[in-house]
């Protein structure tokens, strides 16, 4: 196949964004470029029959669902799930009752599900609100749903073994149809919404935002730009964790956040 | 001794491996003469869960300092760089990385293909890519996008490799320039380090 240029990312990002609002023009050239020849390749399709049918509007949710990476684990980093239940879980509970957590680019929802598994396992579950948020409507709907291929269950209770969780990962679903569906009554108090991070607005205040393996997909400008609104987004001493691999050094509002866990990437803010 | 015909155009190496590559990395490794003068960029096949570690066991013998890079850090001369646990590494234009969490390839995260591929694209001509022994055939892909682009390729000699997969599905998908032994690599290091003094 041919190899995709540029000028060909150029004029997908440009079609979408005046078509639709939504803007890739800042995300990360290498992945944004996988992800473009993943779908011509699943669809046999050149650029020109893309460009075409990402003019009908009922290609957009397709196209979504495919240009953003939803790959993600329950418990994924179990040692950061421990520093969470250990200290930073703790940290917030001396200043506020009630916790607030956005996890911002929540995907299928593994994370939400991790955290409400732990908050119940702390009895916090019933002070807590959590807000998950995706731009993608059709994978927050799998969210929602809490349906997961057994085949991931694995990996998943590996890492819940490792978290040290007080419980067995079991409890907390029921096999049907060869589909592992979660407890519904985990995620009762929690709020699904769609929510784009790039041209979306500031909507709540809140003591921790995870936001983990997300900004990855976004180059320096665009993690520049979504950090500010995570920093309007929190409470002051309000709690920032974000992927193990990612770092706020390179970003222009590191000076307003401490590392409190450099190992599992978990800042706080001490500046407004 | 053989003369590898270098000269001091090249910006970057990168390096793929898996099973029984370890021992040739830290042979090579051990070996790179002082202030080596290219960005060395790694990708090898490693355990999802186990996050610390290989960088501290790779550093014991090596001379040069190894980085597992954080998603958007500049790329440096000077440096060793392994793509971290469970993330894809690739190159930007702009000379910096960044890392995702997409599907495995070839059962793979990190992939090899991956790395080689966004570098080729980087770098161009001015790429070497090295590809050890391993068990399955990521990073053959890879070099065949080295090559496509101008680049040099090198295999480790497949009687030499304790699973000969990954260098012979690199021959078989595009024009070797050089298959060598561990020592033999050690040697295109320091020739090459020559041309940049």
């Amino acid at each position: 196949m041919k190899e995709i240029d540029i000028a060909d990312l150029k004029k997908i990002t440009e079609v979408v964004k005046s078509k639709y609002k939504y803007d890739f023009t800042n995300y990360a050239m290498s992945s944004f470029k996988r992800r473009v020849s993943r779908i011509l390749e699943m669809n046999s399709m050149t650029i020109e029959s893309l460009m075409r049918k990402l003019n009908e509007p009922s290609f957009l949710d397709d196209f979504l669902n495919e240009i953003t990476v939803n790959v993600t684990e329950m418990f994924r980093d179990p040692s950061f799930w421990r520093v969470l239940r250990d200290d930073i879980i703790p940290g917030i509970l001396l200043n506020h009752q009630k916790i607030r957590i956005w996890h911002a680019g929540c995907s299928s929802g593994e994370e939400v599900f991790s955290m409400a598994i732990m908050l119940k396992e702390m009895d916090l579950l019933d002070n807590a609100t959590l807000i998950a948020t995706d731009l993608d409507t059709s994978i927050l709907e799998r969210a929602r749903k809490g349906e997961y291929n057994l085949k991931n269950m694995e990996l998943n209770e590996k890492n819940y073994i490792r978290y040290q969780g007080v419980s067995n990962l079991k409890d907390y679903y029921k096999e049907v149809n060869g589909k592992a569906v979660m407890d519904r009554s985990l995620v009762e108090n929690v709020s699904f919404r769609k929510h784009d991070l790039v041209n979306g607005e500031v909507f709540n205040k809140f003591d921790l935002v995870l936001c983990r393996n997300v900004m990855i997909y976004f180059n320096q400008t665009l993690q520049n730009e979504v950090l500010k609104k995570f920093h309007e987004s929190l409470f002051k001493y309000g709690y920032l964790a974000i992927g193990s691999k990612e770092s706020l050094i390179w970003c222009d509002i590191a000076n307003k956040f401490i590392v409190v866990n450099n190992e599992e990437k978990i800042y706080k803010k001490i500046k407004d | 001794m053989t003369d590898f015909k270098l000269d001091n155009n090249y910006k970057a190496i990168v390096i793929g491996g898996s099973a029984g590559s370890f021992q040739g990395i830290d042979r090579i490794l051990s070996n790179l003469p002082d202030n080596f003068p290219l960005p060395i960029i790694m990708c090898l096949h490693r355990l999802k869960h186990v996050r610390n570690g290989f960088v501290e066991a790779l550093s014991i013998k090596s001379t040069m300092e190894i980085v597992e890079p954080y998603d958007k850090q500049p790329i440096k001369k000077g440096k060793v760089y392994l793509a971290p646990s469970n993330y894809h590494m690739s190159t930007e234009l702009g000379n910096y990385f960044s890392l995702s969490t997409e599907d495995m390839i070839n059962n793979s995260r990190p992939a090899i293909d991956i790395t080689l591929g966004s570098a080729a694209y980087v770098y161009r001509n001015k790429l070497i890519g090295i590809l050890l022994s391993g068990a399955n055939r990521d990073g053959g892909l890879g070099m065949k996008h080295i090559k496509d682009k101008g680049g040099m390729t090198i295999v480790q000699e497949p009687s030499e490799c304790m699973i000969d997969t990954k260098p012979k599905a690199a021959l078989n998908l595009t024009t070797i320039d050089h298959v060598l032994k561990i020592d033999e690599i050690v040697m295109f290091f320091k020739q090459l380090h020559k041309q940049y003094k």
